[in-house]
């Protein structure tokens, strides 16, 4: 047992995965009582939790700084448009386009990986993030000589999910419940993320994982033992970049309408943000980031104003501004107090530890 | 018996085979020439001053660096043009001079990343968690700990391999070398920094490598230990070839009293 062992006996744990399970069944119905606008966050925090476990192959596992992540993102977005939208008349079922976006997505990846593979640290970062950037500025521009993006108007009318006449985008009800659209996406997305939960534990601890964990370390000593370096950092890249395709297809799905606005670099650092601040390489810990970093903001916007005009009246300072304000003081406390994330892996923890802890 | 990998070869006769390798450095040749061969079974020493060339040897064989000229055959294959993790495939396995260690990794961790290079399992198997791929980690860990055993350091595998004791991480590097099942071992300066009864079990480990049928090659500067334990010993200095044979025979090669002494050319 190498996992997060966080209950001592066994059948608490089982207690503990039973409440947190009926919790996370109950919870778009308390949503839903605050208002529809909150289910949907719920459903965007899962998308970036799912993210974020992407990244967390790339970045935390393999040790590959990626700033360009999102444009794995775009492409599944954009696969799932393409073949699921009026733009060219396609209508793909989404179980056939969520599969197909994660594979065009995992090419990029590799497409990505090929060249950069001899960069490390500073020098990937820029290339990353020059690749990101570059994935965003054709989307917007691939509109001619032939339409195939849409531009910057992007693609609208993009179809939900369905089986049969049975549409995620309709409302419903079932055993007396009221089930709006939302609320039934936050069920097949809730699905679909424990799925990537465990194929990023599996993952983590298998051969693969352990082979990454040693190119983090010391790449030269990961050669010479006969791990082909190459394939293994390719097999990251991806990895990550397929997680990243299909939560991009969720997304077009979900919004009905994507545009390359949603693909720039702000939200790339938006992930990696989640991914250091949870804890890089631990796989509960990149979820609890998160899910802090998609929900406090959304609570601070529904808070700042109404609470400054109660105390002074009027608006003083606007709700963006306080986010962002906030949001660097909490990089910066981080960085001084849990250097690691939140709930950081035992190994990077090692990693960000003081040379003078180890004279044991 | 723990180091016998079912694909190794038992033939009698020359596994590694170099000859007239020369690499530069810009303007600087820092091997010229160099020939030798190493038996199976056989404990062959390189040694040398400072700055003889001895670890440039040991990248151009591992891999690390390119040779301009000449080169290895090892197990009657070239080994010219390899990447470094296809010459760990081919069954030569190394440690580092300054110890490389995946430092914040557990013991038990380094040694099963050792075993990468024979086992199998990929994404797919992982993700699936099949059967074979239970098995083969099962098989993985046993080994992992049995290679720990077998170095002396089983109490430890839990541990992180930076906090060992210096000696223990040196014995880890070859528990980490043997599990990638290799034909040779290629030890860079294993005895240094150790005290002299860290030494002597050094001495017993890597006889004991040897007798269970692993080949090994080793630079080393305790003088001591080469001679006690080598069969034959290659001298460089310079990048050149200066002596080779028993090392009873070579202390007493003038050539290299001089290379060591700096006497008079």
């Amino acid at each position: 047992m190498r996992g997060v062992n966080m209950f001592a006996k066994p059948q608490a744990k089982w207690v503990g995965v039973a409440l947190i399970a009926i919790a996370l069944i109950a919870l778009p119905f308390a949503l839903a009582a605050a208002g529809t606008a909150w289910v949907r966050i719920a459903n965007l925090a899962i998308l970036f939790v799912f993210l974020s476990l992407g990244l967390n192959i790339v970045v935390g596992f393999a040790g590959l700084l990626d700033l360009g992540y999102i444009a794995f993102y775009a492409v599944g977005a954009y696969a799932y448009a393409l073949l699921a939208s009026p733009h060219f008349d396609l209508h793909f079922p989404f179980w056939v386009i969520l599969p197909i976006g994660g594979l065009v997505a995992c090419l990029f990846g590799v497409l990505l990986g090929a060249p950069t593979l001899k960069l490390r640290g500073d020098y990937l970062a820029i290339v990353t993030l020059g690749f990101g950037e570059i994935v965003r500025i054709f989307l917007n521009n691939l509109s001619q000589p032939v339409n195939i993006t849409n531009g910057p108007q992007g693609i609208s009318r993009i179809d939900p999910f369905s089986f049969g006449s049975f549409s995620f985008s309709d409302n419903e009800n079932f055993f007396g419940l009221a089930f709006s659209g939302p609320i039934k996406y936050y069920y097949i997305l809730l699905a679909l993320l424990l799925l990537a939960i465990v194929v990023n534990l599996r993952l983590q601890h298998s051969r693969i994982g352990r082979a990454w964990e040693a190119i983090r370390e010391d790449e030269v000593a990961a050669r010479a033992m006969g791990i082909d370096t190459t394939r293994i950092k390719l097999l990251a890249f991806a990895m990550g970049a397929s997680f990243g395709g299909i939560a991009g297809g969720m997304f077009a799905a979900i919004q009905g309408f994507i545009s390359p606005e949603s693909f720039v670099l702000v939200e790339s650092i938006m992930v990696l943000s989640m991914v250091v601040l949870g804890g890089m390489g631990n796989v509960w810990g990149v979820v609890l980031g998160a899910v802090l970093l998609s929900f406090v903001p959304e609570l601070l916007r529904y808070t700042v104003e109404p609470l400054q005009k109660s105390l002074f009246g009027r608006s003083i300072i606007e709700p963006e501004v306080i986010r962002m304000l906030l949001f660097g003081l909490a990089l910066v406390l981080m960085m001084l107090y849990r250097p690691a994330g939140l709930l950081p892996s035992a190994v990077r923890k090692r990693e960000l530890a003081k040379p003078d802890a180890d004279n044991a | 018996m723990p180091n016998r990998e079912p694909e190794q070869g038992t033939g009698d006769g020359v596994l590694l085979e170099c000859a007239g390798l020369d690499k530069r450095f810009g303007g600087v040749l820092a091997l010229a020439e160099v020939g030798f061969s190493i038996d199976r079974g056989e404990i062959y020493g390189l040694i040398g001053p400072n700055g003889a060339g001895k670890t440039t040897l040991f990248n151009a064989l591992t891999g690390i660096y390119g040779c301009d000229a000449g080169g290895f055959s090892f197990d009657g294959e070239p080994l010219a043009g390899l990447r470094p993790d296809q010459i760990a495939a081919r069954g030569i396995a190394r440690t580092f001079q300054n110890i490389r260690l995946f430092g914040n990794l557990s013991a038990l961790d380094n040694v099963m990343i050792g075993r990468h290079v024979r086992t199998r399992a990929g994404v797919f198997g992982a993700i699936l968690r099949t059967r074979a791929t239970l098995e083969e980690e099962a098989a993985i860990e046993k080994r992992a700990l049995e290679l720990l055993d077998y170095v002396g350091i089983a109490a430890r595998g839990n541990d992180v391999a930076r906090q060992l004791p210096y000696g223990d991480q040196r014995r880890l590097e070859i528990a980490r070398a043997l599990a990638t099942g290799p034909k040779l071992l290629a030890l860079d300066e294993p005895a240094a920094g150790m005290n002299a009864t860290e030494t002597l079990e050094l001495k017993k480990l890597l006889q004991r490598v040897r007798t269970d049928g692993t080949t090994i090659l080793l630079i080393e500067h305790d003088m001591k230990l080469v001679m006690g334990l080598c069969d034959r010993v290659l001298v460089l200095d310079y990048g050149r070839r200066i002596a080779e044979g028993a090392p009873r025979e070579v202390q007493r090669d003038p050539r290299v009293i001089d290379a060591y002494l700096g006497g008079a050319a």
